[in-house]
């Protein structure tokens, strides 16, 4: 027997069923509230906000010393010191220490691929339980030192004699000093991610009626969720905050029209990217609880829904072709196709406002006669998405975007829709989830009622 | 933990000069630990009926030293008075005041218990006068009392032994540092029911209990001592309360709950918690409540309805729920959290006394409703206890408050669960509509 399969308490306790096809559930989630850059959680690192998210997934479902299969998480601002960030908010968390974990990062699609990853493992036997999870702080980012400093400081370190350090210190200069600040720009392009997007929004004709409209309905949406307690239990207080401080369940469209564009402005063309219509930078942490169904029975915990399928994509934003953030443009049409599935098919869309614009453009995309057959490959206009089932309880837009942590809150809201809607037409409520990420990247996946 | 006064005239110089100047002086209580002896030393058992000869008999199969005459000088843990059989007032004499002549001897934080009869079940005036009697007497006697020690009395219904296992049950609560802060207080046992524990350390082991507002204070006092005795818990607060509520479920080994006991599901959220995670429900502790303090004549509504809202239509609504379910039908056991305001009345505070009333109404009138499948439903009314909430009242009039008790101190979150943790208890099965105040004997209100 190899060595891996034991406990070091020398139990055994394999994962069941070894390379077989199993069903992942998702059985539950918790995040903290997400906090604007700068506000409540300015003194918390990384690791504190994915070791309070765990805890309140721990108590909520009863994990207290459980030995999970793995714990899979991420952070895309994060200090060199936090290699094992994951594995260190295991430790301190209430879970059993002889609970494995690793980081994942890809950009803000970091959360939904832990989602995907564990899953993975689960339906093949190597686990049985999984925690996905993410976490951001812009508050607490690593800031570097400057790449001439960097490397004085290097040859400092090899240096042998107080000579030869004197000679090397010697070599500062007064510009090396600036430190070298974490920022959303493409390194390829040299452009951020607004103004990337503000490209993709004017190429779309996206208005910025259309743009204010989306942003007010994700705050609409996700203050009406709050107040009728659906967050209740995916959610748990931290550092005094009991809900997202971005959301503003006040706004009005009259209100975001007086906000003055921030992205796009040398375009020419109109610039339509305000900051009410663009996500903030937040801090936050999200998690979600994983399992087989046999895990969850065994452990009387709930099946709200089951993983179905994901899909990567990417774009060459690089050269022009696609715009930064449209890549789930084309790994929705792949991932329905394999399941034989159309817009028709999905009950809730969940489509991450990384800019309202994003969403317009997106859909925009998806609706385009054209570009359905030029660049789909299908025979015209993937589909329409109806509005009436897009981002229901609010998103990115309203509760904020903590990079890694988005997909986690997503996943979870999401499987506690589906499991509240059941079955439609006899079939498993179903939904899709789409992430764009830095990187020209994008990651969907569907959930089904479990 | 206990104050900073207390400490001070505990020992040393500082207790020499508490009583040279006739200060208060309060001790450190003696209260329970896994494992502590039932009492401190041996145990005199005062009367003569065959009450008194079958509960020394029980008591010695316990292993305590058990005494029908005292020795002297020598230092006794308690003194079990057992006026069962008193038929007049002219009978009290005798007992009492061999019991009284002991009362030098007793240990710091030592023990009386009295165990009679209701008066209410008396056949002749004399043996009403008799058993009421024995409430004064009672009463008095733990004013007299010091350093910690408590008077407590056990009333059985007419047909009940003095061995009837909840009579056993509440004499080995009131015995034990689990009733340090009840003093001067009566239980009524009603039936037969109930058992003693297999295991002393463990009374609550295999029960599920759900206890509201657990994220701090009394509540989470109450959901550690309930699993400290063996309980599952499921930990229930409001959700802007979750992150203190997930540190006090990650710490009993329980799941949390964020809800608000107020809306219309909550206890059908609750029985579903219970019985999906843990597989049942036995035990519901209604401990969540909020103060809006204002004078009556400055009262606004808001004020009134959310005390009432939370303490007392939030109770009845979830109780409603608890007796429609099936789950509930094993022997269950709901215990709320009164008040002494709700007793006694407190200035400022008309909408928390009549939420606390309420409790106290509502749990007499539900004892019948659960009499039928063995459930109890029972009230603790804390006084003065050492909480965060307390620790904010002014200086003053939190001194005056946290003497103004036979015990010359504030109580602990912990003597308030001790009690909570008993009358949830297979123990504590004869004993249903009962108020059991955990007030230190509060000088005011009875």
């Amino acid at each position: 027997m190899a060595a891996a399969d034991v406990t070091t308490d020398g139990t055994l306790d394999p994962a069941t069923t070894p390379h077989t096809i199993r069903q992942a559930v998702i059985v539950g989630g918790n995040r903290i509230p997400f906090a604007r850059t700068g506000g409540a959680y300015v003194k918390s690192s990384n690791q504190d906000m994915l070791t309070a998210a765990l805890d309140g997934l721990i108590a909520r479902f009863g994990l207290q010393d459980e030995r999970i299969g793995e714990v899979a998480a991420g952070a895309v601002l994060k200090h060199s010191r936090d290699f094992n960030l994951t594995r260190e908010a295991v430790l301190g968390s209430a879970l059993s220490p002889e609970t494995p974990a690793y980081d994942l990062q890809q950009a803000c699609a970091t959360g939904l691929e832990t989602v995907l990853g564990l899953s993975n493992k689960i339906k093949l036997g190597q686990i049985d339980s999984g925690i996905a999870g993410g976490v951001d702080s812009a508050s607490d980012a690593p800031i570097a030192v400057s790449e001439g400093l960097r490397e004085i400081l290097l040859d400092l370190n090899r240096a042998k004699t107080a000579v030869q350090k004197m000679k090397i210190l010697g070599r500062i200069r007064p510009k090396d000093l600036a430190p070298d600040a974490p920022n959303t720009g493409e390194p390829r392009t040299g452009l951020s991610m607004g103004e990337h997007q503000a490209l993709t929004t004017a190429q779309w004709k996206i208005s910025r009626e259309a743009q204010d409209e989306l942003a007010y309905n994700s705050h609409r949406n996700l203050a009406a969720a709050y107040e009728r307690g659906f967050f209740d239990d995916l959610l748990t207080p931290y550092r005094g905050l009991n809900r997202d401080s971005n959301l503003r369940a006040d706004t009005s469209l009259d209100k975001l029209a007086t906000l003055k564009p921030v992205f796009g402005k040398s375009l020419g063309s109109e610039a339509t990217m305000t900051a009410g219509n663009s996500t903030p930078l937040t801090d936050g942490a999200s998690t979600v609880l994983l399992g087989t169904p046999e895990w969850a029975d065994a452990h009387g915990l709930p099946k709200l829904a089951t993983v179905l399928d994901g899909e990567a994509a990417a774009v060459d934003f690089v050269h022009g072709k696609d715009g930064l953030l449209m890549a789930p443009v084309f790994a929705v049409p792949r991932l329905l196709a394999r399941h034989g599935l159309t817009f028709e098919d999905i009950d809730f869309f969940e489509i991450h406002e990384a800019f309202a614009g994003t969403v317009l453009s997106t859909l925009a995309a998806w609706e385009d006669e054209d570009f359905g057959r030029t660049r789909l490959g299908l025979q015209g206009a993937l589909g329409k998405v109806d509005r009436a089932k897009l981002n229901v309880n609010g998103s990115s837009l309203a509760a904020g975007h903590p990079f890694a942590a988005t997909g986690g809150r997503v996943v979870a809201s999401l499987a506690k829709m589906l499991h509240e809607k059941g079955t439609v037409d006899g079939r498993p409520a179903r939904g899709l989830i789409s992430v764009c990420a830095a990187g020209g990247q994008g990651v969907v996946a569907i959930l089904e009622a479990a | 933990m206990t104050d900073k006064y207390t400490q001070l005239v505990s020992q040393g110089l500082g207790k020499d000069v508490a009583k040279r100047l006739g200060l208060p002086q309060p001790v450190v209580l003696r209260r329970h630990q896994p494992g502590a002896p039932l009492v401190t030393g041996p145990v005199l058992v005062s009367g003569d009926s065959a009450g008194a000869d079958d509960l020394a008999t029980t008591m010695l199969g316990w292993g305590l030293d058990v005494r029908r005459n005292a020795l002297p000088k020598e230092k006794l843990g308690a003194i079990i008075l057992v006026l069962d059989a008193v038929q007049h007032p002219e009978d009290l004499g005798k007992p009492v005041l061999t019991a009284g002549a002991s009362l030098r001897d007793l240990s710091p934080s030592g023990r009386v218990v009295t165990i009679s009869r209701t008066s209410q079940s008396a056949q002749t005036p004399a043996s009403a006068a008799a058993r009421q009697g024995i409430d004064g007497l009672l009463r008095s006697m733990a004013k007299e009392l010091r350093a910690g020690a408590t008077a407590n009395g056990i009333l059985l219904e007419e047909h009940l032994s003095t061995t009837s296992p909840s009579a056993l049950g509440a004499l080995r609560f009131f015995l034990s540092g689990r009733s340090a802060y009840v003093d001067g207080q009566f239980l009524t046992v009603h039936s037969t029911s109930g058992r003693l524990p297999s295991d002393a350390d463990k009374p609550l082991a295999g029960k599920v209990a759900v206890v509201t507002g657990a994220a701090r204070g009394i509540g989470a006092a109450i959901a550690r001592t309930l699993h400290r005795d063996g309980a599952t818990v499921v930990a229930v607060d409001i959700p802007a309360a979750g992150d203190y509520l997930a540190a006090v479920a990650n710490d009993i080994h329980g799941t949390s709950l964020q809800l608000d006991i107020t809306r219309e599901d909550a206890g059908h959220r609750i029985i579903e918690h219970a019985v999906e995670r843990h597989g049942r429900l036995d035990i519901v502790v209604h401990n969540a409540g909020i103060t809006r303090d204002r004078l009556l004549a400055n009262m606004d509504e808001s004020r009134w309805q959310s005390v009432i809202a939370v303490n007392i239509a939030a109770q009845l609504r979830i109780n409603d729920a608890l007796l429609a379910s099936e789950h509930f039908k094993e022997s269950p056991r709901i215990v709320s959290v009164a008040s002494t305001s709700g007793i006694a009345g407190n200035r400022g505070q008309t909408n928390y006394g009549a939420s606390k009333g309420g409790v106290i109404g509502m749990v007499r009138s539900t004892a019948h409703v659960m009499e039928p499948f063995g459930g109890t439903i029972n009230a603790v009314a804390p006084g003065f206890i050492e909480t965060e909430m307390t620790a904010r009242m002014p200086f003053a009039i939190r001194e005056a408050a946290r003497r103004l008790n036979s015990l010359k101190q504030g109580g602990q979150p912990q003597d308030v669960a001790e009690a909570i943790a008993f009358l949830a208890s297979d123990a504590a099965g004869g004993i249903s509509g009962e108020v059991l105040r955990v007030c230190g004997q509060q000088l005011v209100g009875a």
